[in-house]
């Protein structure tokens, strides 16, 4: 066993740590008040590299491993989670869709510009009435005359609205199998299609830099060849997707606890009360200790996930349960930092009150926790 | 073109610093090592010279460090530096200023150079002499504390900055050049430069290797250091209360115009 990281692995960390540092944590206050998306960031992410971590070289990406990703996530979440969002939903959502089922011209129209971060793309699977039940999709596309009719709405997609977005992915129901149950199938619907609209950004409890909109179909009309992968494979398609954007997830959340307790830590070494500093009481240092501990457990199960991707082994399961697992510790993490802050942690100025309103999502977005546990329950055959 | 940078590796800057009081040695154990941060504008500017001048301009880094530092190495080829050469010798360990400009310059004379750029100061020791003491040694002419720099043809023009303002001045190539903060902004290493660097040579060297004829290291050094002092502890400030902001700035003004300060 070796608990080493590569020399590559080890540089790309340094490197989002360095960026994080200097470029996203000074500027995140001020994004999370104005809701402002920040294009400038997503540019330098792009000329780094970062917006296409992943992807082979010949698409545009820097052909780096799930390991380095989940790392590069946990470095930039752990500065900003709505920086973090906006490059985990990018890479995870947006552009792996196009990568495993993309044809040969599709990667080369949509995958190369997005690998190089030159636009955004969102992932449209929820629905206002279909959200864990994925599944119970209620937007349409039928064929008529060489093109496919969309109509429908879709709920909360990230990434979809920016001035730099591309398009969206979405399931649609393109009709009923042998036994009675829709078909769902993926499609590529670009920006400009005309009856396609999104609505303004929602006004959001946390990830409020990140780009979250309402998208709705009125007779959008797309070309035969916009559809993604094989007819009626669109929802097994989005659960693969799915399975690799829980380490994405995950590192989010691992991030997100590290940010907190690196504020929690230094903020106990300053403030004094009964003439120390309070992380000389034992109550503070435990808290302290135990965030310690659940987050290097945390960031032990990403990391493992991440590797047995790399690796080719079975992932799902290690994936549902650092998914699971993080998300809690996120919100214990950042509860305690905010507790170590005491009346100033509930002032805007102080970055763990922005953390403790950007953790929530993260035990919601992706699957729930509850449908998590379902999820588990079912890979250990239950 | 040939371009070398001199880049020391140092212990991270942000970390907490201890001297050992035995050997006056800075305690290098359990403290990560970085890029000496002045060296990285250093590097900047090599790179955006060779983006200028193209053609076959290369950029080597040069460093004097023990091999375990060859992965911080990688960080400058990370940035767009095509190789590099490293002295590591544990007969280097202990070197002054002397021995590693000696050193250095042994190695640059044998690889050949058109240019050495250098940062002005390391963030562990200090002097700020190596550079000086570098160009004599390889005998050329050495502009120190350069904010900016043009290469045409042989011909190098650069603003010296001095305590008042700035000197231009202008050299023929070879030459040494030691670059300020204020040249450039160092890149980040890109995902491409960081998956591209381990295919690029970092070249370690003995002392032998690198044509140093002289002893260096302890051995060789001509400084000795006698003792080492800690800065005095502050005292504790003056503090002032004031009616109001008029009574307060009053009061600023006469402490500075007592000690003479404005
Ligand atoms: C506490 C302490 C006290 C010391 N006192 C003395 C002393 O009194 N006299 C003495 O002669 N020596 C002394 N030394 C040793 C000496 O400072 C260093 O060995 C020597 O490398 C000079 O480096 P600098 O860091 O001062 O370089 P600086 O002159 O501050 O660095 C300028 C530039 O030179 C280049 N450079 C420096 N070192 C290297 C390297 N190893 N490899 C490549 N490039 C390099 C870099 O580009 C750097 O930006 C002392 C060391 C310590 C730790
Ligand atoms: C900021 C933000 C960004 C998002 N980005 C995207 C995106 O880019 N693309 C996208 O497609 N979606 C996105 N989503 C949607 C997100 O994935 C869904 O909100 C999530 O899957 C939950 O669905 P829901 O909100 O409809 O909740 P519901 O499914 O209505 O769940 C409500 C509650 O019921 C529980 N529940 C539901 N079913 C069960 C069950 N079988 N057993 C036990 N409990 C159950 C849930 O756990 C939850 O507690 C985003 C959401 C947010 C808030």
């Amino acid at each position: 066993m070796d608990f080493d990281l590569s020399d590559e692995q080890r540089a790309i960390q340094t490197l989002c740590r360095e960026f994080a540092r200097d470029e996203v944590k000074p500027r995140a206050e001020e994004m999370d008040r104005d809701a402002a998306f920040p294009y400038d960031l997503v540019k330098m992410m792009a000329d780094l590299g970062l917006m296409g971590l992943p992807f082979p070289e010949k698409y545009g990406g820097a052909g780096a491993d799930t390991v380095s990703y989940a790392l590069a996530v946990m470095e930039i979440a752990r500065a900003d989670a709505s920086t973090g969002i906006t490059l985990a939903a990018h890479v995870s959502l947006g552009a792996t869709p196009f990568y495993l089922f993309g044809t040969e011209a599709q990667k080369e129209k949509y995958l190369v510009p997005l690998a190089r971060g030159e636009m955004l793309w969102g992932f449209g699977l929820t629905e206002p009435q279909a959200g864990s039940d994925a599944g119970g999709t209620r937007t349409r596309a039928d064929l008529r005359d060489g093109a496919w009719t969309i109509n429908g709405t879709k709920a909360f997609i990230t990434n979809s609205g920016t001035d730099i977005t591309g398009g969206t992915t979405i399931t649609a129901v393109t009709g009923t199998d042998a036994k009675g149950r829709s078909e769902i199938s993926n499609f590529i619907v670009p920006q400009a299609t005309p009856g396609f609209t999104r609505a303004k950004k929602y006004r959001k409890m946390g990830w409020r830099a990140s780009d979250t909109r309402e998208l709705s179909f009125a007779d959008a009309a797309i070309p035969e060849d916009h559809l993604l992968g094989e007819r009626g494979k669109g929802l097994k398609q989005f659960l693969t997707i799915l399975d690799g954007g829980r380490i994405s997830v995950a590192a989010l959340s691992v991030g997100l606890a590290m940010g907190a307790y690196d504020e929690a830590l230094q903020y106990a070494k300053d403030r004094h009360q009964f003439g120390q500093p309070i992380s000389k009481f034992q109550a503070i240092q435990f808290k302290l200790a135990d965030m310690l501990m659940e987050i290097e457990h945390a960031k032990l199960m990403v990391l493992k996930a991440a590797w047995e991707k790399d690796n080719k082994r079975p992932y799902e399961m290690t994936a549902s349960l650092a998914k699971l697992y993080s998300g809690e510790v996120s919100r214990r993490v950042v509860n305690e930092a905010v507790q170590i802050h005491g009346g100033y942690g509930f002032m805007d100025e102080y970055p763990v009150s922005r953390m403790y309103r950007d953790q929530k999502i993260n035990e919601i977005g992706e699957g729930t926790n509850e449908v998590q546990r379902l999820v588990i329950a079912r890979l250990m055959g239950l | 073109m040939k371009i070398l940078v001199t880049v020391k590796l140092v212990p991270d800057t942000t970390a907490d610093k201890r001297i050992d009081p035995a050997t006056k040695q800075l305690v290098r154990s359990g403290v990560e090592t970085v890029l000496n941060p002045f060296d990285e504008y250093a590097i900047e500017a090599g790179l955006q010279l060779k983006e200028k001048i193209g053609g076959d301009t290369t950029v080597t880094i040069v460093t004097m460090a023990p091999e375990s530092g060859k992965e911080i190495v990688r960080k400058a080829l990370a940035m767009g530096a095509d190789d590099a050469i490293m002295i590591s010798d544990p007969k280097a360990e202990g070197s002054d200023v002397w021995g590693t400009a000696y050193a250095l310059a042994q190695a640059i004379k044998k690889n050949g150079f058109d240019l050495v750029l250098c940062g002005t100061q390391s963030t562990d020791s200090i002097t700020g002499e190596l550079p000086g003491a570098l160009a004599e040694f390889l005998g050329v002419p050495g502009i120190t504390h350069a904010r900016k720099l043009e290469v045409e043809g042989t011909t190098v023009r650069a603003e010296r900055e001095t305590d008042n303002g700035y000197a231009k001045v202008t050299a023929d190539l070879p030459l040494l050049v030691s670059v300020t903060k204020s040249m450039n902004t160092p890149r980040y290493p890109a995902l491409k430069g960081i998956m591209g660097a381990k295919k690029k040579t970092i070249a370690i060297a003995s002392l032998a290797d690198s044509g140093v004829d002289k002893p260096v290291g302890h051995e060789g050094a001509r400084t000795e250091l006698i003792d080492l002092v800690s800065p005095p502890t502050r005292g504790k400030g003056e503090v002032f209360q004031a009616a109001d902001a008029v009574a307060g700035a009053t009061k600023i003004i006469e402490f500075l115009r007592e000690r003479k300060l404005v």
